[in-house]
């Protein structure tokens, strides 16, 4: 078992490595550093254009495969490069990660939690009322894209915070500079709930279907009758038989949620003024920043690859049949 | 004193089904009562209505009552102390009856934990007990496995232990072996007769199978349509039954001690519960009917001895002594053309020489390596005469479908020959295997799957016709059906507007489309309910006699495969054991293991099941990826076990061959120690004759 998952471990890392490859290459053939530095007033000469650029590892009179050489080299010893104005990369993305990572965490765990529990509770509830609003609230959901979403609960969280004249929940930005100890930490939780909603939403949506459905094809299973025959009540039989199985299928979607996830959370940070990863891949590609672009997607692959991982895991926690085999 | 008492029970399902109606019957302590009938005729629901198991849509009336408490009506709390605790239930398939993801261990210690109070620890010891009891070798390992890691048998020996950990007043066992092989089957119910002494419950055993219920209950009560329709001690209904459908079901049944004459089939299907007739549900299929008998629904009534029986004319078959053979017609069979030729003059339409089949085991994700093999037809010959039908038996996994399936795709098989018709498989070009395939045809166990549901009964018979460029589709369309007992005007309707009969009729004339000489039957009854089973397996036999045809019969069921095979050979893990004339080999079994296969089937006769001696065997089938050397019988051989140590080296060390036995003119065994014993006690009728 443990060297099933090391070998998937190894996989990983190999896919990682490819994906930011394949990143660094789309960047660096696509975006125009230089054209920041030109039509300039005054002009900057070219020569010293060229030399700021090779200093950046930007210059594209630079054969790609050579800045694609230097670029690993650095990456390998953890060093992801200048930006495009000559900041440190690295800097820039030790501030920006805990943002995102805290956004994605919460927003992932909630969405996972809550969707299965709704999926779980639908399915029992099958054909009735609650299975039902469940039903056309996801299907609603699903169809709005997240930006609009985040928008409306933005313009929606302000109407309120008006109505009652004081603020009671933030619809803008992280974290309030004024405040300091328990006061900033309830801030910031605070500051926590909108963006949450809005990136959960979506997978409490796509989870709960998926659950749903897969409760469906438990519920009528032998076990669940024999759970009820040594005499379990129904709640315990369903909770602990039913639906305990029913959940090794949505855990292997666990991986695939965590994409959709990602996207979500770049328009979200941007929407509700998060400095984080996603925001800055958007800015990033605004500035023609090759670098903090590779970084963003080196970022996210391992996001997703860990993801996966964790999925794996899941997996192989909840089913003994992959464990044993 | 009675322990479970139901009385007039009737369950509704939403659509006006009515699955139950008006079912009375009580258990004692120590009592086992049979409850048999076909499928839908509500014996399931019963007992699932006794438990409260029933989907909440469900309407039930009535009364049921344990030790005098009713049990209807009760709510959820009360009826979870009673569930599990003083009624245990056990299932059928144990495989989707375990939740995948706990060790068989866990899930028995729950079912302690339910209802006493004990620490974890006590109830995992506990559950090891019961484990032990049941005869799980080694349980305190076992009790760690998962459901999938044990064998059938196994799982149904814990689903046992799970049923008694709370020493149950009563124990509804449905149909808990019918997934079952049969050395399985008598193990596992050797398991419950132990159970029943272990705490001296009542037990309620539903079944279709009439030789089970011969060999366990005390009083059976048969069902039919939703509602019983006799009730007696086993040894009465067994040998005088007084309802016409008891008395047909005995009929149909093949026996393993049985003479050879045609079966006598219960014509047309059980009535849909939705579209009940007005009278008697059995009357459209009744011999005996009069026009009384669409009045009203005959009730239950007493006639003595503690029987009743719901029948209007059962005071006349009581007078009369009349027997399902008098009653119902037995249909005319003509004889074979074929069998007047000796079997060696006729010449060979199927013969298989040598053929192994292995499939290798892989290992890994990404780079596949072969890690072993698994042998699933390891080196068997045989041979087909025209006009003949050989039967292949054995136990799931023995290798009878891999053979099937050798022959069926028409090549060179890894060693050995399979020659067809004169023609050797490995030779074959393009053209001569369309032409062979046309010459060899397979009717499949199960006629559901069978069949595509979305194209017209017409099309599907047509389909070989149109492949092979047949011209004449519709004419022969039409005669196909009403060879196999169907009506032209079948062919525009859909396979699901037909009974499971019909439908396997259907597969039967596909397989006759192009004029086949040799038929390849797998499990083609064994899906099927009994009484209808009776009119295929006679079908069976007219076309054969009729069109001259010749039959690889695969089955699992010995009683079957004696009433219409002419050859039988046993299988096991992959090597033939015993092969020969049917009369030979069912009545002089030679090897250990026909000898304990035969005495593992329940004959449908209390008397004689009650004091025939078992020969039982241990522990399930090895994996055919490692089977043991020399004999592959032997680590279950219970002749083996009788051998001095010198006499076993030769079981471990040498492969036996099959090689001919005594005098007998077709009689081959692959046992270094073969020794003929009569296992099937002739009945009383045979002795008569």
């Amino acid at each position: 078992m443990g060297k099933y998952l090391l070998r998937r471990l190894a996989v990983n890392v190999i896919l990682v490595a490819v994906a930011a490859s394949l990143a660094y290459m789309l960047a660096a053939t696509t975006m125009n550093p230089r054209a920041a530095y030109e039509g300039r007033q005054p002009p900057v000469a070219e020569a010293v254009v060229d030399a700021t650029l090779d200093a950046y590892n930007l210059n594209d009179k630079t054969p790609v495969l050579q800045r694609y050489a230097t670029w690993v080299s650095g990456v390998v010893t953890g060093d992801f490069g200048k930006t495009w104005n000559g900041g440190s990369v690295n800097d820039e993305m030790g501030r920006r990660i805990m943002v995102s990572l805290r956004l994605l965490l919460v927003g992932t765990l909630v969405g996972f939690a809550l969707g299965v529990a709704l999926g779980a509770y639908s399915a029992v509830k099958q054909y009735r009322f609650a299975d039902r609003s469940i039903g056309v609230s996801s299907f609603v959901v699903m169809a709005i894209p997240v930006f609009v979403l985040a928008t409306l609960l933005a313009i929606g969280t302000y109407n309120l915070n008006r109505g009652l004249g004081f603020t009671l929940i933030e619809y803008t930005g992280e974290y309030n500079p004024r405040l300091s100890g328990w006061d900033q930490l309830l801030n910031r939780l605070n500051h926590l709930i909108l963006p949450t909603i809005s990136l959960s939403l979506g997978s409490i949506a796509f989870y709960s279907r998926i659950q749903r459905s897969m409760m469906l094809d438990v519920l009528n299973q032998d076990f669940v009758r024999t759970a009820m025959a040594k005499g379990l009540r129904r709640r315990t039989a369903l909770l602990k038989h039913a639906l305990r199985t029913a959940l090794i299928p949505a855990a292997t979607y666990f991986a695939f949620a965590f994409g959709t996830m990602l996207t979500g959370a770049t328009f979200t940070e941007k929407i509700f003024a998060w400095h984080g990863m996603g925001a800055w891949l958007i800015d990033s590609i605004q500035q023609n920043d090759v670098n903090a672009v590779a970084a963003v997607s080196f970022f996210s692959a391992v996001c997703v690859l860990a993801a996966a991982f964790l999925s794996d895991l899941l997996v192989a926690a909840l089913d003994p049949r992959v464990r044993v085999s | 004193m009675s322990i479970l008492e139901v009385r007039d029970l009737n369950v509704t399902f939403p659509g006006g089904i009515e699955a139950v109606r008006g079912v009375s019957y009580e258990v004692s302590r120590g009592e086992v009562l049979g409850i048999v009938g076909e499928s839908g005729s509500g014996k399931s629901v019963t007992s699932l209505a006794i438990m409260g198991l029933l989907p909440p849509n469900a309407v039930v009336s009535g009364s049921v009552k344990l030790h005098g408490k009713e049990l209807l009506g009760l709510d959820e709390g009360k009826l979870t102390e009673v569930r599990g605790k003083s009624i245990s239930m056990i299932f059928q398939d144990p495989l989707s009856a375990f939740t995948p993801v706990y060790t068989i261990g866990d899930q028995v210690a729950e079912a302690v934990r339910v209802h006493q109070k004990l620490p974890k620890d006590k109830a995992a010891k506990r559950a090891v007990e019961l484990l032990d009891l049941v005869g799980i070798p080694h349980p305190d390992a076992r009790a760690k496995s998962f459901p999938h890691e044990f064998s059938g048998g196994m799982r149904q020996r814990a689903m046992i232990a799970m049923a008694i950990a709370n020493d149950p007043d009563l124990l509804i066992c449905d149909e808990p072996t019918t997934a079952l092989d049969v050395t399985i089957q008598a193990q596992v119910l050797e398991v419950l007769k132990t159970a029943q002494r272990e705490t001296g419950a009542g037990i309620v055993m539903i079944t279709h199978d009439l030789g089970v219920i011969a060999g366990m209950a005390d009083r059976v009560l048969v069902m039919y349509a939703g509602r019983p329709v006799e009730q007696g001690r086993v040894d009465d209904i067994y040998s005088r039954p007084r309802m016409p459908y008891t008395m047909g079901l005995l009929a149909s049944i093949p026996r393993i001690d049985g003479e050879q004459g045609p079966l006598v089939p219960i014509e047309g299907n059980p009535p849909s519960p939705v579209e009940l007739p007005p009278g008697c549900p059995f009357a459209p299929r009744c011999p005996m009917k009069v026009d009384a008998c669409d009045d009203e629904e005959p009730p239950l009534v007493e006639i003595g001895g503690g029987r009743q029986v719901a029948c209007i004319r059962s005071r006349e078959i009581e007078h009369k002594n009349l027997t399902g053979t008098d009653v119902f017609p037995v249909p005319v069979i003509p004889p074979s053309d074929a069998v007047r030729v000796p079997r060696e003059q006729r010449p060979t339409v199927l013969e298989l020489d040598d053929v192994i089949r292995h499939y290798p085991l892989m290992k890994g994700a990404v780079f596949k390596r072969r890690v072993g093999t698994v042998h699933a037809v390891d080196g068997i010959s045989f041979d087909i005469a025209q006009g003949e039908t050989l039967a292949l038996v054995g136990e799931s996994g023995c290798g009878k479908t891999t053979t099937l399936q050798q022959i069926m795709q028409l090549r060179a098989p890894e060693r050995g020959r399979v020659v067809v018709l004169g023609r050797d498989s490995a030779t074959l070009n393009k053209a001569a295997h369309k032409e062979l395939r046309s010459e060899l045809q397979i009717v499949f166990q199960d006629p559901m799957a069978a069949l595509d549901p979305r194209m017209p009964v017409g099309d599907i018979i047509a389909e070989p016709l149109r492949a092979h460029g047949r011209k004449d589709v519709a004419v022969r369309v039409d005669e196909l059906l009403r060879l196999v007992g169907l009506a032209p005007e079948h062919a525009a309707r859909y396979p699901q507007h037909f009974s499971g009969g019909q439908r396997q009729r259907i597969g039967i004339a596909r397989a006759l489309a192009l004029d086949p000489k040799v038929l390849v039957l797998d499990e083609p009854v064994s899906a099927l309910d009994v009484s209808i089973q009776a009119g295929v397996i006679n079908l069976l036999e007219r076309l054969k006699n009729t069109l001259g045809l010749s039959y690889l019969f695969v089955a699992h069921d010995l009683a079957v495969v004696r009433h219409l095979a002419d050859r039988v050979a046993v299988m096991y893990l992959g090597k033939i054991t015993e092969i020969g004339a049917v009369e030979d080999v069912y009545d002089r079994p030679a090897h250990p293991y026909t000898q304990a296969l035969l005495s593992a089937i329940p004959l449908p006769d209390p008397a004689l099941e009650r004091t025939r001696k078992r020969i039982l065997l241990d522990g399930d089938l090895p994996s055919p990826a490692d089977p043991p050397s020399g004999c592959r019988f032997r680590t279950r051989c219970p002749k083996f076990a009788r051998l001095s140590q010198a006499e076993q080296r030769r079981c471990v060390d040498e492969e036996p061959l099959v090689a001919r036995h005594a005098n007998a003119m077709d009689h081959g065994v692959a046992c270094h120690y073969a020794e003929e014993i009569e296992v099937i006690t002739a009945s009383e009728d045979q002795e008569e004759q």
